[in-house]
């Protein structure tokens, strides 16, 4: 593979920064490293980078500001890589407009396979409005689904939730966000009803609702659709 | 056998060392002593303190006083002098030493001249050696000077010289327990030089007081008495070092002084004249008052306790006792004290009556004493003179309404009487009569019975005895008869009421002992800091009606600057700091004592064992009597203890934690390095191999497979000690959403997939599972942990279940497998931190299942361990949980 995008690793552990250096590399990405958030914004404005690699623990300023004063201008993706593990730290950063979480220690192969997710969502920009996994087709134009091309009868709630969730293919959506988009401001906390709707999609469209495949949980956080 | 007898006395030996080891702590004392002013006390101090001063010692001057002499004058001079403090005084303006400042300097010595001087009212303390002792205490060395009629026990007899009252004492105890003690002398005819050249006072003031002190007669016998008294003391040095080095001397040892005080003012001179004797020779002494049936007038009472305070100025310790019988209490106390001597005073003969019990006062004494010397102090002169004693009359202190009362019921009892006399004859009425009389007795005191007897006497001799309605008597007997009625009323009501007094002074002590008796019963019922304070306070204001509030130490042996719960009145911020005084000090402190009286209450230091514990403040209406004060040590005591108790729970309890975590960390210690440096060495292993040589593909794809197994490992190790150390800090705090827990078993199960590979796990959930509000997170990790737990204990190829549902509010968890169990007696340890169950495999800390309990116990859950019919362990988990509701829900869907 090969592939001249820069990827910016905002870490202050040289060891971490060793690691995806070479992993990342390894995978033909170019390589840019700041060793803090100062640093870190001087380089997304000079690189360009296609994806930045953000950890939150950084010795000159909170990740979550940095992460801040990176939405302000930069649009393409933000994977954060921290060891805070609490789902409070987790959804802030989310909330705060970063694509995707990690957290230390973490496993290569899944980073590689969410940095090739956030890429490709953030270049793709098809209109393509008729969405295949697998089996399963989603017609977002019509509003029609299909598994194994028979119709799966959806109520408009539902496909909402599902379509939200697909067109996000691989990304965390937390509760919040979702109850958001789907039901609207006034229902941000009523995570039952995200709950008992995600239960009965899962019913409709996975093969087997008690390992689902595409429909994931993330425990304490929200939904990711997909792998 | 000899040497046996000179082996030095444990407690002597005791003794000294305790002395030695408060002394050393403690600034040294010395005092310049003189006969009189003038003799250059101060002038000898300031060279004294020269001489100091030139070997290097920090040596400052605290307060003196030059007199405007010139040699003095000339003497501070190049010594540093600190500031006196200013205070307004009615209209003048008073300069008095400035403690805190020289405390704060803390130089080796400091000069404080005069020390019997009394303090501006505003002062803290009222008396300039109370500011001394304060000073030694923080362990500053103090020098002074003293004269000899500034000695309390001196002072009488230097007004019985020189006929001026001294009005500036200094208690004889700071006298005898000073370090050292400088004699200044100088010969009379000197003095007198000096005088005239007017080297001591300013000639204005020098005519006038040479006329009235310094007469040649009065310098002599001063001297004398200063000079016996630094011999006095060299002798007692000389008793003590011998002691010391075991030396026996030819002294009579274990002296023991009884001296017995009453509430006349001739008690003072017997006080000083016999602490004059102990001093000399060198024993022991103690007082005694026996309260008897007698009812004080407020001037005895006022007598009594100057009497009682003298007695603790001079250092002798006062014990009260009540008896109706004076000699049978002292020889009782002497016997039990083991007095060698006993001291009175000789009662003073006022009439025939009082000669009569002089002789058996001083002859029962004298029979019952037995083997114990009996000392009798004749009557003093002078002090008749100017104390006349007034006669008492027995207490007439009844009001007029029971003079009223009693004359009444005498009437009334009369015309019953009168009514049935032709019945009962008239000398039957005289027993009824004396019946009452009687009876009275029992409810009024010796004035209404007097009264009773008088006019019940008149009344059967009026009206009863013929001829009727005269006073006159026919027959002999009825006269007879009369003056027997008279008499035996008049005693009888007499010697009730007296026994009743005795009895009510005997009751109020039940009382108080039963109240001690009470407190003591329901302290020890009392646990925890807070409720021992709440109680004190309640019992302060039901025994001795008195607002009060405590004051507490912290941890850092400082006063709290916060009172205690239930405290009734309102501390401020000036209190507190005469509080913390009184704390640092060990010494009452407030209104009615000697020190800072100007406020409203009064600080009682609550002293243990092993130092001071707090402050109690009461606000006082009156000063306490004898018997008030000696039940309220007794109570703080109590109160003292209990607080201390108190805290040496806590601190045990923290001892016990600690030792636990000390436990805790060694265990720890053993078990996590070894999961550490397993993973570790697996890793550095296997990496150190694939860098050093080129295996083939297949072992290296092992060796990469070992060292991702290792860090999963060391991975699960550290989760586990963060939860184990979240849930230890208590920052374990659920937060509770809508949860399907079909959701929670499937992340389980797919965090779990390699380790449940050899295992089937069947997930039970019942089709109408509702939502429940639990927190994920820990849920989650609490099914992990059971399941991952189940996976190391049973056999591979068997079958683990996992069964959820919800019961009545509670949501269940059940992890069952069939591995060997649970032995009955490791079923209790099984939470347990770093508790391995007897056939774990290698590996695994013992901390999984401590972070499932913690994880439920989190969430108001409860996990229990048992063994499952047919082999193999159960954990059965219940949480309370809301459930969502399932209407609600379908509405929703509807729409």
């Amino acid at each position: 593979m090969t592939n001249s995008d820069t990827i910016l690793i905002i870490d202050d552990e040289v060891q971490i920064r060793r690691l995806l250096e070479i992993t990342l590399s390894a995978n033909g990405y170019k390589i840019s490293e700041a060793s803090t958030g100062k640093e870190g914004l001087v380089h997304a404005a000079t690189t360009h980078p296609v994806l930045i690699i953000l950890d939150l623990g950084l010795p000159d300023a909170d990740g979550i500001e940095i992460l801040k004063k990176l939405r302000e201008w930069y649009l393409k993706p933000i994977l954060i890589l921290s060891v805070r593990s609490s789902e409070d730290d987790i959804v802030k950063a989310l909330d705060n407009g970063a694509n995707d979480y990690l957290t230390k220690p973490f496993r290569t192969g899944e980073l590689l396979a969410r940095i090739r997710v956030a890429i490709r969502q953030s270049l793709d920009a098809s209109d393509d409005p008729c969405l295949t996994f697998g089996s399963l087709t989603i017609d977002l134009a019509n509003h029609v689904v299909k598994k194994n091309d028979e119709l799966v009868k959806l109520t408009s709630t539902e496909f909402s939730l599902l379509a939200l969730l697909a067109k996000n293919e691989g990304r965390v959506l937390t509760h919040h966000f979702i109850l958001k988009e789907v039901w609207g401001m006034g229902y941000m906390e009523q995570t039952q009803y995200l709950r008992v709707f995600m239960a009965q999609l899962r019913k409709k469209i996975e093969d087997n609702p008690a390992k689902p495949r595409l429909l994931n949980t993330e425990s304490g956080i929200g939904y990711r659709f997909g792998a | 056998m000899e040497s046996a007898d000179n082996r030095p006395d444990p407690d002597e030996l005791l003794a000294t060392i305790i002395k030695d080891e408060e002394k050393s702590k403690r600034g040294k004392l010395k005092i310049f002593f003189g006969m009189c002013a003038g003799v250059g006390k101060t002038y000898t101090m300031l060279q004294a303190a020269k001489v100091e001063k030139a070997k290097g010692c920090d040596i400052i001057i605290g307060f003196v006083e030059t007199h405007n002499r010139k040699e003095t004058a000339s003497l501070v001079e190049g010594f540093e002098l600190i500031q006196r403090k200013k205070y307004q005084y009615k209209s003048t303006q008073v300069q008095e030493m400035d403690l805190d400042a020289i405390i704060a300097r803390k130089p080796q010595i400091v000069l404080v001249d005069e020390l019997a001087h009394t303090n501006a009212p505003d002062s803290r303390h009222t008396k300039r050696y109370q500011d001394v002792l304060e000073i030694l205490e923080n362990g500053i060395n103090v020098y002074t000077t003293v004269n000899v009629q500034h000695l309390e026990s001196r002072s009488e007899t230097v007004a019985q010289i020189t006929g001026i009252i001294v009005r500036e004492t200094l208690p004889d105890e700071i006298f005898e327990n000073a370090d050292e003690v400088e004699l200044v002398d100088l010969s009379p005819d000197e003095l007198l030089q000096r005088l005239s050249e007017g080297k001591v006072y300013t000639p204005e003031r020098s005519r006038e007081a040479i006329l009235n002190f310094f007469r040649k007669g009065n310098i002599t016998a001063l001297r004398e008495m200063a000079l016996r008294i630094v011999a006095d003391r060299v002798d007692k040095q000389l008793h003590d070092y011998m002691q010391e080095k075991h030396i026996r001397g030819p002294w009579k040892s274990g002296s023991h002084l009884l001296v017995a005080i009453d509430y006349k003012i001739q008690s003072t001179r017997l006080l000083r004249w016999a602490k004059n004797l102990s001093y000399s020779m060198g024993a022991n002494i103690q007082a005694i008052y026996v309260e008897t049936s007698h009812q004080l007038t407020s001037k005895e009472h006022d007598q009594l306790n100057k009497n009682i305070n003298l007695a603790k100025q001079l250092g002798i310790k006062v014990r009260i006792v009540t008896n109706y019988d004076v000699v049978s209490a002292i020889v009782d106390f002497a016997q039990k004290e083991n007095a060698t001597h006993i001291i009175v005073g000789k009662p003073r003969v006022r009439n025939l009556f009082a000669m009569l019990r002089l002789g058996s006062f001083v002859n029962k004494l004298i029979r019952y004493s037995g083997n114990i010397d009996v000392y009798i102090l004749g009557a003093d002169n002078q002090a008749k003179g100017r104390y006349r004693e007034k006669v008492f009359v027995p207490s007439f202190t009844s009001n007029l309404r029971e003079y009223l009362t009693v004359i009444l019921l005498v009437i009334l009892s009369s015309i019953s009487c009168y009514l049935v006399r032709d019945f009962v004859g008239y000398q039957i009425v005289s027993f009824g009569l004396l019946f009452l009389v009687s009876i009275l007795a029992v409810f009024f005191g010796p004035g209404p019975i007097l009264l009773a007897a008088a006019s019940s006497a008149l009344i059967w001799d009026y009206f009863f005895i013929p001829p009727q309605f005269t006073l006159h008597i026919d027959k002999p007997e009825d006269v007879l008869m009369l003056i027997m009625f008279f008499f035996i009323a008049m005693l009888n009501g007499i010697l009730t009421s007296r026994v009743r007094r005795q009895e009510q002074k005997i009751r109020i002590r039940e009382e108080r002992t039963q109240a001690l008796y009470q407190l003591t019963k329901e302290l020890n019922t009392a646990s925890g800091i807070n409720e021992v304070s709440r109680m004190a306070i309640k019992y302060v204001q039901k025994y001795f009606n008195l607002d009060s509030a405590i004051i507490l130490k912290t941890d850092l042996n400082q006063l709290d600057n916060i009172v205690q719960d239930g405290t009734s009145i309102q501390v401020l911020e000036n209190d507190f700091s005469v509080a913390n005084w009184v704390f640092k000090n060990s010494t009452m402190a407030g209104k009615y004592t000697d020190t800072l009286p100007s406020g409203n209450f009064t600080f009682y230091p609550l002293s243990g064992n092993s130092g001071n514990i707090g402050v109690i403040v009461v606000e006082l209406h009156h000063i306490f009597t004898q018997g008030e004060e000696q039940f309220w040590e007794a109570f703080l005591s109590q109160i003292s203890g209990k607080y201390e108790r108190e805290f040496l729970r806590n601190a045990a309890k923290e001892t016990y934690v600690l030792s636990e975590s000390e436990k805790l960390y060694k265990t720890l210690f053993n078990s996590i390095s070894h999961e550490l440096r397993i993973p570790v060495a697996t890793i550095l292993g296997a990496s150190d191999t694939l860098l050093s040589q080129n295996y083939p593909e297949e072992t290296r794809q092992k060796l990469y497979t070992e060292i991702s197994i290792a860090s999963i490992r060391l991975n699960r190790l550290i989760e586990n000690l963060l939860n184990m150390s979240r849930l230890e800090s208590g920052h374990i705090t659920p937060k509770p959403d809508w949860c399907d827990v079909h959701d929670l078993a499937n992340e389980v199960a797919e965090a779990l997939q390699v380790e449940l590979k050899p295992f089937k796990l069947s997930t039970i959930i019942p089709t109408d599972m509702p939502l429940v509000m639990v927190d994920f997170g820990l849920v989650e990790q609490v099914m992990h942990n059971l399941i991952l737990n189940a996976t190391q204990y049973a056999p591979a190829g068997s079958r683990i279940r996992l069964k959820i549902f919800y019961d009545n509010s509670f949501l269940n968890i059940q992890v069952m497998d069939r591995g060997p169990g649970f032995s009955p007696s490791e079923l209790n340890f099984v939470f347990d931190k770093f508790y391995r169950g007897k056939d774990s495999k290698a590996g695994g800390t013992g901390l999984g299942l401590s972070i499932v309990k913690g994880f439920v116990v989190a969430q108001a859950g409860t996990i229990t361990a048992e063994n499952r019919e047919n082999g193999g362990a159960k954990f059965i988990i219940k949480i309370p949980v809301k459930i969502a509701d399932l209407n609600n829900q379908k509405k929703t869907e509807a729409s």
